[in-house]
């Protein structure tokens, strides 16, 4: 279609001279330009508003606070148990999603036949799992791991009282990893592309057969892509509320978790419920920008590391052509 | 891609034994092992299906039955009827019900009747009180419920006689998707020609990650974002009544949904060859005629892809609308409420019984709308594998 209006030169020609003396043409272009303009004030309105309103009631005190039941009140409430909650799921989360991540970007980076239909249905079921509403991920946490994984696991175990079957930083984290597998290993394979095939041509000629050139070789170049990967992953998961609504996150607990079988609270959802649930807004809106900056902090700081690593890894790919 | 693929056809045979090499089989078995664990996505997306189809099976079989008044068999009558008549009366799972001892089993049975004694005598005598509701005509067609004076759509899943008319949710999910793209639609696109074909490295080395920072804002925020702010200004704006409407909702989940719509078609813009810009520009045409009349139809599939990605996204965003909009209203205007498919789950699951109707219920929405994105992203995918295909070929 398009290529026939390329080959089609004279028509084209003609066509272009007509509208050269056009405003329109200055006038789309603006209009584009605007568009960016107008998503980067999207943007800036809302981290700006958020810095400015929330530096007001963050301190150490609501840092290292671990609040009593009513969390409503700015004077004694804290964020502590929420920080250390969101950081616990997001931790084991790591453990079970980076192993399998990139693992599987290994597979499809050095192994996978090109254009074969296996490695086409698992590019697809990457991408596919990337688009799933998080929602879902949380019934698929709630009817797989606590329903069945750890009814089964409670029977088993002949646990006196159900352990497993109910809701619990384990089940929490694993249902993060499933969501954010797609996320680990995208990055990662985008790391071991970027990779030379020289270095791999010269290790495999000296004699290193396949799999020590991936462990030795390879591996070690993509480390900074795996970070990346497992960051994003991380700063992806910190901020997600659906996902752990009914597989592990409590409205309020007294002391900070103990086991991986302990419920926890979190910071996502701790904002949910201020501002959700709070008698009065107006009083607790400091307490909630305050708690949003935290969120935003440990997400940001994350996303900003991932985003400098990857573009140092993109340069690389760029200058390999 | 190419050049990878000269280190690919190193294989190695059966069990690493390959003619004139040492066996291998460690490595054959490394090999394995990583395929293997590399299945793990589609493992993942076959086992959500299975079981968030498991527990809505009911559902979809027919079997779940929540009439309010239903038969009683008096306790004493338990060796008269069949041990699978009795199972099914009790609503129990085979395996439950293999568990269980008689007196378990009786003492069900006197916990039904009792709950059964315990209704309100009004609500025993309502006509819509032998009704099952989740059949498939109550949860589809209006209903001409006690206390209407004409057939509605109806979604209340409290109170004695429970009403699962799921029509509500799905306009109420649809409309502040639909504002939502008709918000993100254009200023993505519009942003993604812009950097794509007319900015310059700067601007582009500015506003890419700028765009990456604005999706790694967690929902959770923007809804916040929008409850706290947005809504009010938004309000004094276009004068509407109902504060926390389907249009805030709707420009909150265009904000979350830009940053996707943005990438994805800024990606199939740029993957456009460079000597079709080229050509355009020698032939005298202008940067902006070029990315409009060459750039843009050659990428088309792929914008139209991220705005099915993008929709499948905003359909499926949770905290948000959960945050917004909750109320049930059926009603296409948008600036009244709405209470989508996700609000329902997110809100309800809490406080519905395991293995229950409702609880059942829930989890069928959520089957739908895993069955809606997954076509949605399938659809997106196939759309962009085959024009990357298709620009690669022409290069």
């Amino acid at each position: 279609m398009t290529g026939a209006r390329v080959m089609n030169g004279q028509a084209v020609t003609r066509h272009f001279r007509a509208e050269r003396r056009d405003v329109g043409s200055h006038f789309f272009a603006a209009l584009t330009g605007l568009s960016t303009l107008f998503i980067l004030c999207i943007l800036a309105v809302i981290l700006i508003n958020i810095t400015w309103n929330g530096w007001q009631g963050l301190s150490w005190r609501f840092i290292t606070t671990i609040p009593k039941k009513d969390f409503f009140d700015i004077s004694t409430t804290g964020v502590l148990p929420m920080i250390v909650g969101t950081t616990i799921r997001v931790f084991v989360m790591t453990f079970f999603v980076l192993p399998v991540g990139v693992i599987t970007a290994i597979y499809l980076t050095e192994y996978a036949p090109v254009r074969s239909p296996v490695t086409r249905i698992i590019r697809g079921a990457v991408n596919n799992l990337a688009g799933v509403p998080s929602i879902v991920f949380g019934l698929f946490g709630l009817g797989f791991f606590i329903n069945f994984i750890g009814h089964h696991m409670d029977t088993i175990l002949r646990s006196p009282e159900p352990t497993w079957s109910h809701p619990s930083i384990l089940w929490a984290s694993l249902t993060l990893a499933v969501m954010t597998l797609p996320v680990v290993i995208v990055a990662t394979e985008e790391s071991l592309r970027a990779i030379p095939m020289g270095l791999r041509e010269a290790s495999l000629a000296l004699g290193a057969t396949k799999l020590e050139t991936i462990i030795k070789v390879v591996l070690p170049q993509a480390l900074p892509g795996i970070m990346t990967g497992g960051i994003l992953a991380v700063s992806r998961a910190a901020g997600e509320v659906a996902p752990i609504l009914f597989t592990g996150v409590a409205y309020y607990m007294a002391d900070l978790p103990k086991r991986l079988t302990d419920q926890f609270m979190d910071l996502g959802y701790h904002v949910f419920v201020l501002s959700t649930q709070s008698p009065n807004i107006e009083q607790t809106r400091p307490i909630l920008y305050a708690t949003v900056i935290v969120l935003l902090a440990l997400t940001f700081a994350l996303n900003v590391t991932a985003v400098l690593i990857r573009a140092r890894v993109r340069k690389r790919l760029r200058a390999l052509g | 891609m190419q050049k990878v693929s000269v280190a690919r056809k190193r294989t190695i045979g059966w069990m690493g034994v390959h003619r004139g090499h040492r066996a291998r089989p460690l490595e054959w078995l490394a090999e394995k092992l990583i395929f293997l664990v590399s299945l793990s996505a589609i493992v993942v997306i076959l086992l959500i299906f299975l079981f968030v189809a498991r527990e809505a099976m009911p559902i979809f079989l027919g079997q779940m039955n929540s009439a309010l008044v239903l038969p009683t068999i008096p306790v004493e009558e338990i060796d008269k009827v069949g041990p699978e008549e009795l199972r099914r009366y009790l609503g129990l799972t085979k395996k439950q019900f293999a568990e269980m001892d008689r007196d378990t089993l009786k003492t069900l049975m006197e916990v039904r009747i009792e709950a059964q004694v315990e209704i309100p005598p009004q609500f025993r005598e309502d006509k819509d009180a032998r009704i099952n509701t989740t059949e498939w005509r109550y949860l589809l067609k209006p209903h001409q419920w006690t206390g209407y004076d004409r057939p509605v759509y109806i979604w209340q899943p409290i109170g004695w006689i429970k009403k699962y008319n799921i029509i509500p949710l799905l306009i109420g999910s649809v409309k502040p998707t639909l504002v939502g793209l008709l918000f993100a639609t254009p200023l993505a696109i519009g942003a993604a020609i812009y950097v794509s074909q007319l900015a310059g490295d700067r601007t582009r080395e500015l506003v890419k990650p700028a765009i990456e920072l604005l999706s790694g804002i967690p929902s959770v925020v923007i809804g916040f974002f929008a409850l706290l702010v947005m809504a009010s200004v938004l309000q004094s704006l276009f004068r509407y009544e109902v504060r926390l409407n389907a249009f805030v909702a709707g420009i909150a989940l265009g904000i979350a949904v830009i940053p996707i719509v943005f990438s994805i078609s800024e990606d199939a813009l740029t993957s456009v060859p460079r000597s079709y810009t080229q050509a355009a520009l020698a032939l005298g045409a202008s940067r902006w005629q070029t990315a409009y009349q060459i750039v843009l139809p050659a990428a088309l599939p792929g914008v139209f892809a991220a705005v099915v990605l993008g929709f499948g996204r905003a359909i499926g965003e949770t905290m948000i609308v959960l945050m917004i909009c909750s109320a049930s209203v059926v009603s296409w205007n948008i600036f009244e409420s709405a209470r989508g498919i996700t609000t329902t789950i997110a809100a309800e699951m809490a406080e519905a019984v395991t293995g229950g109707h409702h609880y059942r219920i829930l989890f069928m929405l959520g089957a739908l709308l895993f069955a809606v994105t997954f076509l949605s992203n399938l659809a997106g995918d196939i759309i962009i594998h085959r024009l990357k295909a298709k620009l690669e070929g022409k290069k």
